[in-house]
């Protein structure tokens, strides 16, 4: 019984995953010739759903409820799938969707804090998001809240000074309801971590730091699932280091790093879609 | 909270540092969501008895100023209101960006105290002073900048930004014993300045602990026959354009401040008297865009032209009676 509602709710963050790489290709289709961050967005695209769906404490019809978990897209050029997922749960309409990019709107190539919409901050500038998360960590815990804060890091962001400020920060504080995931996809702008600024051994550093860290497959649902269900138990800050695949889930945009910031022409964007349409 | 003139004195002799940490005591009991973030500088913030005395209250980030923004930030976002402090460089310049996207362009609300800004820290070298910061700062849409004259002002700058809409940078320059500019209470304002002297030929602009200075010189000035009225323009960002306005009715203006003349409390004056009619003449002092030789306060005040002796100087020189 238990395996089987499990199975049932697995199926439902598939479906959405799969409605959020919809969404992405719609963005990014519409967005033409400016370009749009399509695979670092696909890369993050099942966990993200995954914690919508399965882990995240959300209120559907008010993503204002205060005791809400809070999501901090530190990778802010990852929006495409962070609008994609809103747009999932009933705070961004289909019609605002279709805005990305354009002028004067909300939803814009690095998330802009609009609360009513479910965007928590504004992300882009990289290495910020984790220090965010460490202030709303502390304010929740002062409060006596019993939420948690879920931090999206790029693999290419943990370069940045910042980030490890925070990454010292957190175990200082005790912030058990701290969870960062690092979305350890391989690349970064212009090249592979390994060609720019060679991580090491990613998983030692945050050990190294005081968190709580695992290291998983940030595409098998079941991996996920049997993490994060029993997370909350594990009273240190907990880093996720998930590996993943860049432009993850279409056959032209997987470990092609042309796609971190690219343009989807018309066939390549049919081509995708029926794609997505034939998998199981 | 209660002013009166024994504690006027006593914060006049401790300094705007330790003045900031005593009032901290106070804001404490009556915000109770008050916190304090610091980055590993409670000495020098006065703040040891605060940590000792809430330390529920008191969130110490270590050495890391980017992080310490971020962290303010995120406690602001729920509700908190939230004092940095750590020294004026670190304040400002080192988390510059984490101000711009936390407080300016997400607008969570801050209230940082820059400590030690200026030149009073000369002897540890130009690390240390912050000629820059309100340069700096003055670019971010959404930040009001204010520099006290003295340590009541502090008092009263730190807890108007605590109720302000906006986030605030309050620069604190000068070091203990900083004279004394109000004796007694007054009304202070974000954004309103306030006529110290008044006169007819000269208008001085000034902020910060030179506004002592400037008005030992207006007093010099007034006995060989030139009348200066000196003008306390201690909110910066936004800068008071009445009074403004009013100066330009005078022969000349001049602005004083302990800060790279570019950038400044003058850019902010001649940017308003660039709009106005017929309008004087303006004397920028302060530091004229260098890194010079380090050395004591006094001995900086001297060498940049900012003790009062310079200042009339500098007056004298460039104020003809004649001519105009």
């Amino acid at each position: 019984m238990q395996e089987e509602l499990e199975l049932k709710s697995l199926q439902k963050v598939e479906d959405f995953s799969k409605k959020i790489r919809e969404n992405i290709l719609n963005m990014a289709y519409l967005a033409g010739s400016s370009s749009a961050h399509i695979g670092g967005a696909l890369s993050i695209a099942d966990i993200l759903s995954f914690l919508f769906v399965n882990k995240m404490k959300i209120e559907l019809k008010n993503p204002l409820d205060e005791n809400r978990d809070r999501f901090i897209l530190s990778k802010g050029h990852a929006c495409l799938a962070y609008y994609a997922g809103l747009c999932e749960l009933g705070y961004i309409s289909k019609d605002e969707l279709k805005t990305f990019e354009k002028n004067n709107s909300n939803l814009l190539g690095h998330p802009v804090i609009n609360r009513k919409l479910g965007i928590e901050f504004s992300n882009g500038s990289l290495g910020m998001g984790l220090s965010l998360g460490i202030g709303v960590a502390i304010a929740s815990k002062k409060k006596k809240k019993k939420l948690n804060v879920f931090v999206i890091l790029g693999d290419g962001e943990c370069n940045e000074g910042s980030v490890w400020e925070g990454a010292m920060a957190a175990p200082n504080f005790k912030l058990d309801n701290l969870h960062v995931i690092i979305d350890r996809n391989n690349f970064q702008q212009t090249g592979s971590n390994k060609e720019i600024m060679d991580l090491g051994d990613l998983k030692k550093k945050w050990i190294s730091f005081g968190w709580e860290t695992i290291e998983l497959d940030g595409h098998n649902l079941n991996e996920l699932s049997n993490y994060f269900s029993k997370s909350d138990e594990i009273k240190k800050p907990k880093a996720i280091i998930a590996n993943t695949i860049k432009g993850k889930g279409f056959s032209f945009s997987e470990n092609d790093n042309s796609w971190h910031h690219g343009i989807l022409t018309k066939s390549i964007y049919e081509k995708a879609l029926s794609e997505l349409n034939n998998k199981k | 909270m209660e002013i009166n003139d024994k504690l006027i004195k006593i914060w006049s002799t401790i300094g705007p540092r330790a003045t900031f940490g005593m009032a901290a005591l106070e804001f404490s009991k009556k915000y109770e969501d008050l916190m304090i973030v610091t980055s590993d500088v409670s000495t020098s913030a006065g703040l040891d008895r605060f940590r000792k005395t809430y330390p529920e209250k008191y969130l110490d980030v270590g050495i890391a100023e980017q992080n310490m923004i971020g962290i303010a930030a995120g406690l602001s976002s729920e509700g908190f209101k939230v004092i940095t402090t750590t020294f004026s460089p670190f304040q400002t310049a080192r988390c510059c960006e984490q101000i711009k996207v936390n407080l300016g362009y997400m607008k969570h609300k801050v209230c940082m105290v820059g400590l030690a800004s200026g030149l009073v820290l000369g002897t540890l070298g130009y690390t240390h002073c912050s000629i820059e910061d309100i340069g700096i700062l003055r670019s971010i849409p959404s930040i009001t900048i204010i520099s006290p004259a003295d340590s009541l002002e502090t008092v009263k700058a730190i807890e108007a930004s605590i109720t302000h809409e906006n986030s605030c940078y309050i620069r604190l320059t000068g070091s203990s014993n900083n004279p004394i500019v109000y004796n007694k209470d007054y009304n202070f304002e974000i954004g309103k300045s306030v006529k110290l002297k008044e006169g007819k030929d000269i208008s001085i602009i000034c902020s910060g602990a030179i506004v002592s200075e400037c008005l030992k010189a207006s007093e010099i000035l007034e006995k060989k026959g030139i009348s200066c009225e000196v003008v306390n323009m201690h909110t910066i960002k936004p800068v008071d354009k009445q009074a403004v306005i009013e100066a330009t009715k005078k022969k000349l203006i001049v602005t004083v401040e302990e800060h790279n003349i570019l950038g400044g409390l003058g850019s902010s004056v001649a940017e308003v008297k660039a709009q106005i009619k017929n309008s004087p003449e303006q004397i920028f002092i302060g530091v004229n865009d260098i890194y010079d030789k380090g050395g004591e306060y006094v001995f900086l005040k001297e060498k940049h032209g900012l003790s009062s002796e310079k200042i009339v100087e500098n007056i004298q020189q460039n104020y003809n009676n004649d001519a105009i």
